[in-house]
């Protein structure tokens, strides 16, 4: 179970993608784990034949602990497909202590769930298709699966295994909204007004539990230990973006819909030659000290539907070419949101670009992604007053900000950082 | 294509790109980049797939036209009749 950050302790085992007796490729595919941070699909750190899998479908395991046995080297000699471990077996791994009260119940439907790669859906969606017993193999269409297509197919048929109470699709999102436990009431069907009078008597000790579960817990873990540890100091300038608008609109004439760029590309762009030239501020702090890291793995801030924030990496960033970068971060941005990031981008980062988009605001002062040393910002590009060459004219301009590891890089630094990227995004043409 | 036509198409189109959205409550004529939080690779993505659906080459700088559903409607009603 490969450690997806500083903050998780555990996952869920949720799909093989890989068969016994496959070969592997360092880097492919091989299971799907399921942490806050969504489903992340998991790739093999060797090459090898994959012997047998050590953990069942569905079972929470610690960091750390053996999902699989690859045998590196060829395949010499044929394996005997070994049958998936299966729940009642004997645990290889012993579960994690720190979560005693975390769903004991065995799910037969979670293996059929999960063990269908096709089935395409949302990390909301397949979590609470576990919660309900939904099969989303059966549910599975061309488009993504989402929380209300689970919720309606678990409406219309009740499920098989266990006795589950009926319940409202405002009272199943109050309930989660409120923290309630909708096994622990008694009513059958459940309304709101069960919901609310419930959490009313149980107010004691009640927290706001979609503040501090899921994706909110690993912006919190990260984003504390990044204000405890990290001495941050912030920049901020004005970029001309005249020269980029007008390359970028009349390469766009030329080009068909599906070959077009966004701004946010040649601002990809910029930084990652920039953090290429400047090293120092492409820094991973281990623990055993800050490293200056040889390649610009680009972290990229995305903002999930439905609120959270997930910041995976484009590796080798400064390798790209504008639209090699466009089709990377397009990727990026559609399997963020669909739930399909793999394990090195999510932990790969090394240094993070927020865009706060084309509404919104004027700048933004980002906090450091630990272990990451430097965080640039973006703010709205709006057409606004200017003075060029001693004339006061209107041009669209962007607010470029720093937010830089003072340990590490000074304001100096930090300064002349920014002034390449503005240089940069200056000769577009030469991007 | 029909108007009816066309609006199913967008309909399906707006679901790929935007699954949480519930489109029946979306005012036909509101900014879904403000609606629906629609940000400059979602518009980028519907033009995509509107091309691939319709074969129509729709220009960045109308991008604008695209921005609400029966803006969409509309703008396919009026390249298709061109």
């Amino acid at each position: 179970m490969p450690s997806l950050g500083a903050d998780m302790e555990a996952g869920t085992l949720v799909a093989y993608r890989c068969e016994p007796g496959a070969r592997v490729e360092r880097g492919g595919i091989i299971a799907e784990i399921e942490t806050d941070k969504g489903v992340i699909e998991v790739e093999s750190y060797v090459s090898g034949v994959l012997e047998r899998w050590q953990v069942p479908l569905g079972s929470k395991v610690p960091v750390g602990a053996v999902l699989a046995t690859l045998r590196e080297g060829d395949l010499a000699e044929p394996v005997p497909a070994a049958p998936p471990p299966s729940l009642p077996q004997p645990q290889p791994q012993p579960q994690p202590q720190a979560q005693p009260q975390a769903q004991p119940q065995p799910q037969p439907s979670a293996a059929a769930v999960a063990a269908h790669p096709d089935a395409r859906a949302t990390p909301s969606a397949r979590k609470r298709a576990r919660e309900l017993g939904v099969d989303l193999h059966e549910l599975a269409s061309d488009a993504v699966l989402t929380l209300p297509d689970v919720e309606r197919a678990a409406a219309s048929h009740a499920p098989s295994a266990t006795h589950r109470p009926r319940i409202s699709p405002a009272a199943l999102r109050r309930a989660r909204e409120l923290g309630v436990d909708v096994q622990a009431l008694q009513a059958d069907p459940i309304h709101l007004t069960h919901v609310e009078q419930y959490a009313r008597a149980h107010k004691t000790q009640a927290v706001d539990k979609d503040l501090v579960e899921g994706p909110r817990r690993v912006i919190a873990a990260g984003m504390a230990r990044a204000k405890r540890e990290i001495p941050h100091y912030y920049l901020s300038t004005t970029v001309d973006l005249a020269a980029a608008s007008r390359w970028l609109e009349s390469y766009n004439t030329a080009h068909s819909v599906r070959e077009r760029l966004l701004l946010g590309v040649l601002y990809l762009r910029a930084v990652a030659l920039a953090t290429a030239r400047m090293p120092d501020f492409n820094v991973r702090w281990t623990e055993a000290g800050p490293q200056r890291q040889p390649e610009v793995h680009l972290g990229v801030a995305i903002s999930l539907r439905g609120g959270g924030l997930i910041s995976p990496a484009i590796a080798s960033a400064a390798q790209l070419s504008l639209p090699d970068l466009m089709t990377a971060f397009q990727d990026l941005v559609a399997r963020a949101r669909s739930g399909r990031l793999r394990s090195s981008e999510v932990s790969s980062g090394t240094i993070t670009v927020t865009s706060l988009g084309e509404r919104g605001v004027d700048a933004v002062f980002p906090i450091i992604h630990p272990p990451q040393s430097a965080i640039v910002g973006f703010g709205r590009s709006a057409l606004r007053p200017w003075v060029a060459n001693g004339e006061l004219c209107v041009r669209p301009l962007v607010q470029l900000t720093l937010a830089a590891d003072h340990r590490i890089t000074d304001g100096h630094a930090g300064a002349r950082y920014l002034a390449l990227i503005e240089q940069l995004l200056q000769e577009p043409e030469r991007l | 294509m029909n108007s009816q036509q066309s609006a199913e198409l967008v309909r399906r189109l707006i679901t790929q790109i935007a699954p949480e959205a519930d489109l029946d409550a979306l005012d036909v004529r509101a900014d879904m980049r403000e609606a629906l939080d629609l940000d400059s690779m979602d518009i980028l993505r519907l033009a995509t797939a509107l091309h691939e659906a319709t074969g129509l080459e729709i220009p960045e700088r109308e991008y604008g036209e695209i921005c609400s559903l029966q803006g969409c409607v509309d703008y396919l009603t009026k390249r298709s009749a061109s």
